[in-house]
C-alpha cells in the first residue's frame, strides 16, 4: 500500500515540470483569452466588459473579417475557407500522386527528398522564394517570364499585388511547401500495403487505375484522413507566409484569421477584438481535438 | 520510412507478335513510352517545379546587384559572374550575423528544455501508475491543437509581471511550453513500446525510478529523442510569429524577423533578400541532408501512431 502511494508520488513528480509549463503557458492563458474576448481589452489589459460585442462586430460590422455583400464574399473568414479547401485538396492529391508514382521508379528517394525539402525551410524563406517567382518584372519573376515567353502580348501581372490573384498566389506557395508532408506520410503508408494484394489484383486483370482506385486509396484511407486533419489544423493557423509576402494586403485582400488576430491585437491595440478571433480559431479546432482524443482513447491509452 | 523499395514490375506485356518486324519494335517503343516514359516525364516535371524556385533564388543570391534587375537568373550561362558579396553585405552592414547568433541563442534552449521536460513526463505517463494519469494524458493530446494565438496576450502579461520580457528567457519558456504537448505525445508513444521486462528486472535489482529513466529508458530511446530534437529545433529556428511578439529588443531578433525587416526597410532589394533567405535556410538544409531520416520519423510520429 505504501509502495503504491510512493509510486503515485513519483509519477506525479515526473510529470510535475510539464504540468507547470502547460498550466502557466497554455491552460491559464487560454482561459484568460476567452475572458478577454468579452472585454474591450485596450492596451492589452482587461478594461471594460462588452459582452458579445466583439463577436457581433466581427461578423456584422467588419468587412475585413467577413463581407457577404459581394459575390464571391470577401474577408478573412472567406479567405481562410479558400485556404482550407484548396490547400488541403491539392496537397493531399499531389502528395498521393507523387507517392504512388515515385514508388515505381529507382530514383524514388531523390524525388521524395526534392519534394520534401521545403518542409524543412522556414515559411519566411519560402515566402521570399515565391515573392521572387511572382515578381511583376519579367526579368526577375519566373512566372511572368514564362508567360511572356509564350505570349509576347502578355502584360506582366503583380501576382501578389492584386486582390483577384493574391490568395491563389499565396495558396500555391503554401501547397508547394506542404505537399511534401502529405507525400511522406502517404508514402510510408503505401509501403505498408502488402504487395501480394496488389500483385493478386493485377494478375486478376485489374487495370492500374482500378488498382489505385479500389485497392490503394481504400487501404490508405486512415493515412489520408490523418494527413487531411493535420493540414486543416495547420492551414487554419497560417500566418508567416502571409505576413512576409503581403502583410494581409493589398488592402485587406489576403487576410486570414491568424493574421487578423495579430493585426487587431498588436497593431491595432484591440486585444479584446483580437482575442475573439483567437477564440474562433479555437472553436474551429475543437472538433479535431475531440476526434484526436476519441481516436486515441479507442486505440487504448494503455498499451 | 526508408524501407528498401521493391520496384513494382509492370505486368508482362500481352503476347507480343512473334515475328518482331520494324513496326512491331516501334509499337514496343511506343508502348514503353506510354507506360514508363510518361511516368518519368511527370516525375521530371514535378522535380523541376520543386527545385527551380529555390535554385533560382540561390543563383540570384550570388549575382551582383545591377545584374539582378536587368536580366533573369536563368540567363546566368550567358553572363556568368558570381560572388559571395551579397552574403558579406547582409552579414556585415545589415546585421544578419547578429541575427544568426540570436537564432541560435533562441533555438538551443528552446529545444533542450521541452525535450527533457517532455521525456520526464512521457516516462511518467508511460510507465508509472498514478491517479488520473490517463485523463491527464488525454488533456495533453487535446492541448496539441490549441492555437498558440490563444496564449499571446496573457503570456506577454505574465512575462512582463515576471520581468522576463527583455531577455531570451521569456521566449525560451514560451517555445518550450508550446512544444511540450507534441513532445510528450511522441515520446510516450515510443516509451510504451519498450520491453517491460527490462524495466521490471531493473526495478527488482533495486534501481530507482529515476535510475531506470536515465540508464534504461533514455539510451533505448535515442532515435525518438533525435527525431523530437530535430523537429523542435527546426520549428523554433524557422519561427517568425512568436519572435515577432515575444522579442521586443531589435538587437535580439532572430534571422526570420531580421529578413522581414529587410523587406520592409529596403523593399524588394533581391540581392539582400535572396542572401538573407539562404542564411535562414542554411542550418535547416544541413540538418535536412544529414538527418533526414530522423526528421521524417518525427513527422510520421506526429501524424500516424506507429
Amino acid at each position: 500500500m505504501s509502495m503504491r502511494r510512493g509510486q503515485a508520488l513519483t509519477g506525479l513528480l515526473f510529470i510535475l515540470p510539464a504540468i507547470i509549463f502547460l498550466s502557466v503557458f497554455l491552460i491559464y492563458p487560454t482561459i484568460w483569452t476567452i475572458l478577454l474576448s468579452f472585454n474591450d481589452g485596450r492596451g492589452l489589459k482587461f478594461s471594460e466588459w462588452v459582452g458579445f460585442e466583439n463577436y457581433i462586430n466581427l461578423f456584422t460590422n467588419d468587412p475585413k473579417f467577413l463581407d457577404l455583400s459581394n459575390f464571391p464574399p470577401t474577408g478573412a473568414v472567406f479567405n481562410n475557407v479558400l485556404w482550407v479547401i484548396f490547400n488541403t485538396i491539392f496537397c493531399v492529391s499531389l502528395g498521393l500522386l507523387i507517392a504512388v508514382l515515385a514508388d515505381r521508379v529507382k530514383y524514388e528517394r531523390i524525388v521524395k527528398a526534392i519534394v520534401f525539402l521545403p518542409m524543412a525551410i522556414a515559411a519566411t524563406a519560402v515566402a521570399i522564394i515565391w515573392l521572387f517567382v511572382y515578381s511583376p518584372n519579367p526579368d526577375i519573376g519566373l512566372l511572368n517570364a514564362i508567360i511572356t515567353f509564350f505570349n509576347k502580348d502578355f502584360e506582366p501581372i503583380a501576382w501578389t499585388g492584386r486582390a483577384d490573384t493574391v490568395n491563389a498566389a499565396l495558396i500555391v506557395a503554401n501547397i508547394w511547401t506542404s505537399t511534401g508532408f502529405a507525400m511522406v506520410v502517404l508514402s510510408a503508408a503505401l509501403k505498408g500495403i502488402p504487395t501480394e494484394i496488389i500483385e493478386a489484383s493485377r494478375v486478376d486483370g485489374a487495370k492500374e487505375f482500378q488498382v489505385f482506385r479500389h485497392i490503394t486509396v481504400p487501404m490508405l484511407s486512415l493515412a489520408i484522413s490523418v494527413v487531411t486533419i493535420t493540414l486543416i489544423i495547420n492551414v487554419l493557423k497560417v500566418f508567416d507566409i502571409i505576413y512576409i509576402m503581403t502583410l494581409g494586403g493589398p488592402g485587406s485582400a489576403s487576410r486570414v484569421l491568424a493574421y487578423t488576430m495579430y493585426a487587431e491585437t498588436f497593431q491595432g491595440g484591440k486585444a479584446g477584438y483580437g482575442s475573439a478571433v483567437a477564440v474562433i480559431l479555437l472553436i474551429l479546432v475543437i472538433p479535431i481535438m475531440a476526434l484526436n482524443i476519441r481516436r486515441f482513447r479507442s486505440e487504448g491509452v494503455a498499451r | 520510412m526508408t524501407t528498401p523499395l521493391t520496384p513494382v514490375t509492370a505486368p508482362p506485356p500481352k503476347a507480343q507478335a512473334a515475328g518482331t518486324t520494324m513496326a512491331g519494335r516501334r509499337d514496343k517503343t511506343v508502348s514503353w513510352l506510354l507506360r514508363r516514359g510518361g511516368l518519368h516525364l511527370v516525375l521530371l516535371i514535378i522535380c523541376l517545379i520543386w527545385l527551380v524556385p529555390t535554385v533560382g533564388l540561390f543563383i540570384t543570391s550570388l549575382r551582383p546587384r545591377p545584374d539582378i534587375g536587368s536580366t533573369g537568373w536563368w540567363t546566368i550561362l550567358q553572363a556568368p559572374g558570381l560572388s559571395f558579396d551579397n552574403y558579406a553585405d547582409v552579414l556585415g552592414s545589415k546585421g544578419m550575423s547578429a541575427g544568426f547568433l540570436n537564432s541560435l541563442f533562441i533555438s538551443i534552449p528552446s529545444t533542450i528544455i521541452p525535450v527533457l521536460v517532455g521525456a520526464l513526463a512521457a516516462y511518467g505517463f508511460a510507465w508509472i501508475k498514478f491517479p488520473f494519469r490517463d485523463t491527464m494524458f488525454l488533456i495533453v493530446v487535446g492541448l496539441m491543437v490549441v492555437p498558440i494565438q490563444m496564449t499571446f496576450v496573457p503570456v506577454l502579461s505574465i512575462l512582463n509581471t515576471l520581468n522576463l520580457n527583455q531577455s531570451y528567457v521569456g521566449i525560451w519558456l514560451a517555445h518550450s511550453a508550446f512544444g511540450l504537448p507534441f513532445a510528450i505525445f511522441l515520446l510516450r508513444n515510443f516509451f510504451v513500446m519498450l520491453p517491460g521486462e527490462l524495466i521490471e528486472a531493473a526495478f527488482l535489482d533495486g534501481a530507482s525510478t529515476l535510475g531506470i529513466f536515465i540508464k534504461i529508458i533514455m539510451p533505448l530511446s535515442v532515435p525518438a529523442l533525435a527525431s523530437l530534437t530535430i523537429f523542435q529545433f527546426l520549428g523554433v529556428w524557422n519561427d517568425l510569429l512568436m519572435a515577432l511578439i515575444f522579442i521586443q529588443d531589435p538587437n535580439a531578433r532572430p534571422l526570420t524577423v531580421k529578413v522581414s525587416t529587410l523587406l520592409s526597410t529596403y523593399g524588394t532589394e533581391w540581392h539582400l533578400l535572396s542572401s538573407g533567405a539562404f542564411l535562414i535556410m542554411i542550418i535547416p538544409l544541413i540538418v535536412f541532408f544529414a538527418l533526414q531520416r530522423y526528421f521524417v520519423a518525427g513527422m510520421l510520429g506526429g501524424a500516424v501512431k506507429s
